[in-house]
């Protein structure tokens, strides 16, 4: 096993080493070259630790502290970056005039960053750790989730080196190229593997909530991935493919594609950290398990439906439109199921906010998930988005999605698992927590409220007529009335990014295992103290 | 491994399984979640039941309402344009001093001209029509190629060096790149050119003025005053379409400058172009 593994990675090296040596474009001989490092290096790995992959007892820790790790570095890069295109917009001298710093490069450097190096790393490292737990079993496939977490790793860098050297094909949320993008279905495919193969194993009677959820994603991103970027490349040996799909087909499975990365990667994903970590931080059993089955069920039927509401009067048919509409309002029941179930669980351990911010974190991420949930399916009603499309309002929702319900969910997850993966009795400081969770709750307010003035101002005016018939504001006047909002959006922006820097320098603190000397808050229990420590 | 219990909070039975100390309760779904459910799937069945929703083979199904998107954005566009017809005809029909004229005309003119202007012109001449360096600033009297409406009408219709047999055009030459005066004679050339407006009393002595005598006047005029039927810029006043000082003006001597204005006839209509000339003339610099 073990010479047919290191077999398998110098194959993967020699190929992607000639294929560097032969490429007709530069990031392409540097993207290969990078494949190859990573298959020897793979190789180097496997040798000095093949006997603890080969017989490991317990459970797999360490590519959990390794996803920790990963998820809070990307997590400040990802930030850090939408600060800087957030300024960029407010003040444009700052795109340099240099193609690699222009924001048409940046931004998906930025959503990428947030979406896939900072909520999928925490996604794998949080799966990981459920399934194994809930499971009773360690992971499956030997170092097989290690291929995981490295070659996520290494689509994350070529994905952003290709965008700032000015490598994309162009689809939102898809922008890698083919090569990427093969590389990418094949870690996914381990990825499944792993997770399936560790559900295998298990030693529990039956598969937990949070599982379900994360097979989900798994499983649909996986379809989402392939089908959306089905492309020709031009040379097997150059960056440029061109997309299957074209005209409206192209636009509607992008946003079948784009909608659903919401649903499946942002939503049903997070769910499942949701279903396991706020029933063990809150000590409560989960609200109810039949509203667990009955909307996951119906979200998985319903999201996958609702992407035409990108494409409101579009060239897109309108019976499409109307499909993708009345799924979203029917969705909006099914999302918050999630929302009340997490709420719910709370009931007898409500004091524990006043107490655990950590806890506090989660439960605010919820509200902020019921909140973008329901301004969804409202901004899917064909006339509420025939005011709200192509404006910022539409930013405004993605970030109160994204600060609020996801990158929340995940520094309460972060929080939670750094101090009993590293062995700790807890947090380095629960009052840096604090002050974590109160400057960036200000941020994302900030930020929402400011999108929201700034998109239905900029939907207005697009839409404002005079008595005698006429466009009554040229588009750059629209672009002007932005500019305060910009200000106050970035300065929303880096408070947020403020907020994860104190993070950062918390859990680096707790891993080294320094403890700050803090009074308890009034009212603090042993148990809720020492909750790290429980499992 | 079943071993259901009674949660102490809630007095709910939890389902008897346990993963890694989390436990469920068999708590019933929300009347409030389920019904507003229930009530979202009846309103999406009755959309659809109303307006265009699902596809068959080759079709789809219409709807009772039998609506229809793009023949509600022609109805919208058909309505305004019927509210704007009898203008327009007028409009079409009348000279630019009648629209100019009229006042039922001149307000239509005005907003006509202000919208087509915010779409197709504030790209170069800014959503206020005050330029910028390269572009002319609309809102003052000073003209490259006159400003009567008239004038401005022609100047909107065939553009500056554009791709138009009735286009204006001119050149200037390139005086430094192409060895008619050396660098000495160019430096000598602009410090009297800006002498003109900053300094007239100076001018006359300067040894740059027979210089421009012999090379200049005949497009710039005697004393720089420019000449709006060749579209010979003024250069005794203080504007400057190329802002920058001297360094400036020795950069246009070398090397000349001219820029472009798309002829607007064929991308526009008769009567946007008449609304047009009547607005920017209405800007305050119209003569």
């Amino acid at each position: 096993m073990h010479i047919l593994s290191v077999l398998l990675l110098a194959l993967g090296a020699v190929a992607t080493l000639s294929l560097a040596l032969q490429a007709s474009d530069g990031v392409m001989s540097f993207h290969a070259g990078l494949m190859g490092l990573f298959f020897i290096a793979g190789i180097a790995l496997l040798h000095r630790r093949r006997r603890n992959w080969a017989g490991g007892e317990g459970y797999e820790d360490g590519i959990i502290r390794a996803g920790a790790i990963a998820s809070t570095f990307w997590g400040v890069v990802g930030f850090l970056v939408g600060l800087v295109i957030a300024l960029q917009l407010a003040f444009p001298v700052l795109n340099f005039d240099l193609p690699w710093t222009n924001f048409g490069r940046l931004r998906p450097l930025h959503t990428s960053a947030v979406v896939f190096a900072f909520g999928g790393n925490v996604l794998m490292m949080t799966s990981f750790h459920v399934v194994q737990r809930t499971c009773q079993a360690r992971l499956a496939g030997g170092w097989a989730p290690w291929f995981v977490f490295w070659g996520y790793q290494l689509f994350i860098v070529m994905a952003a080196t290709g965008y700032v050297l000015g490598v994309t094909q162009s689809k939102e949320y898809a922008e890698p190229e083919w090569y990427v993008d093969l590389w990418l279905t094949l870690v996914w495919v381990v990825y499944l593997l792993v997770f399936l193969g560790t559900l295998w194993k298990r030693r529990e009677p039956h598969i937990y909530v949070a599982n379900w959820f994360y097979l989900a994603f798994i499983v649909t991103v996986a379809m989402l991935h392939i089908i959306n970027n089905l492309a020709v490349p031009v040379s097997w040996t150059g960056t440029r493919s061109y997309v299957v799909w074209a005209g409206v087909q192209d636009a509607l499975t992008q946003w079948w594609y784009g909608h659903n990365a919401v649903g499946f990667f942002l939503t049903a994903g997070f769910l499942a950290i949701m279903y396991y970590y706020v029933p063990k931080r809150a000590e409560r059993p989960i609200y109810s398990y039949r509203l667990s089955i009955v909307h996951f069920w119906s979200l998985i039927f319903l999201y996958i439906w609702a992407g035409p509401h990108h494409l409101h009067y579009t060239a897109l048919p309108e019976w499409s439109q109307t499909l993708g509409m009345t799924f979203s309002i029917m969705l909006w029941m099914p999302s918050w199921g999630g929302m009340v179930n997490g709420l719910m669980t709370l009931s007898g351990a409500w004091d524990k906010l006043r107490t655990d911010p950590v806890l506090r974190m989660m439960v605010v991420s919820l509200a902020f998930y019921g909140m973008s949930t329901f301004e969804g399916p409202l901004m899917a009603i064909k006339e509420v988005n025939a005011l709200s499309h192509y404006t910022d309002w539409t930013i405004g929702h993605v970030h109160s999605g994204a600060l609020g319900w996801v990158a929340f969910v995940s520094f309460g997850a972060l929080y939670h698992i750094v101090p009993i993966m590293w062995g700790r009795q807890r947090l380095y400081s629960m009052v840096l927590v604090n002050v974590h969770f109160w400057i960036a709750t200000l941020g994302i307010v900030l930020y929402i409220t400011a999108m929201w003035v700034s998109g239905i101002l900029q939907g207005l005016m697009w839409r404002a007529y005079d008595h005698l018939g006429f466009l009554e504001y040229s588009f750059v006047e629209t672009v002007a009335a932005m500019h305060p909002f910009y200000v106050i959006r970035a300065l929303g922006g880096l408070l947020f990014v403020i907020g994860s820097l104190i993070m950062a320098y918390n859990l680096w603190r707790t891993m080294r295992g320094d403890l700050r000397i803090e009074a308890a808050p009034a009212g603090t229990t042993a148990s809720t103290v020492a909750v790290g420590a429980a499992s | 491994m079943s071993d259901k219990q009674i949660d102490d909070v809630s007095g709910m039975e939890t389902t008897g399984h346990e993963w890694d100390g989390i436990r469920e309760l068999n708590s019933p779904l929300p009347r409030w979640w389920l019904w507003t459910y229930y009530a979202t799937i009846i309103w999406a069945v009755a959309y659809w039941i109303a307006m265009p929703a699902w596809p068959l083979l080759s079709d789809y199904t219409r709807g009772l309402l039998g609506h229809s998107q793009r023949a509600q954005l022609s109805n919208q566009i058909a309505a305004v344009k019927a509210g704007q017809a009898d203008l327009i005809a007028r409009t079409a029909k009348a000279s630019l001093t009648e629209i100019q004229a009229d006042p039922e005309l001149l307000e239509f003119a005005l907003a006509g001209g202000r919208s087509a202007f915010a779409v197709n012109c504030s790209q170069c001449h800014g959503s206020g029509a005050s330029g910028g360096k390269g572009y002319p600033n609309l809102n003052d009297d000073d003209w490259l190629w006159g400003g009567t409406v008239a004038q401005i009408h022609a100047s909107i219709q065939y553009g500056i060096r554009a791709d138009h047999d009735e286009t204006r055009f001119n050149e200037m030459p390139a005086f430094g790149r192409d060895e008619i005066l050396n660098p000495q004679q160019v430096d000598a050339v602009a410090d009297y050119v800006m002498a003109l407006s900053q300094n007239p009393g100076l001018a006359d002595s300067l040894p740059g003025k027979p210089l421009f005598n012999d090379q200049c006047v005949a497009c710039h005029g005697v004393g720089g005053k420019g000449d709006k039927e060749l579209g010979a810029p003024n250069l005794s006043d203080a504007i400057w379409l190329h802002e920058g000082g001297k360094p400036v003006v020795v950069d246009i001597i070398t090397n000349s400058r001219s820029g472009v204005m798309p002829a607007w006839v064929g991308r526009l209509d008769q009567v946007a172009i008449k609304q047009l000339a009547v607005y920017v003339h209405s800007l305050g610099g119209g003569k």
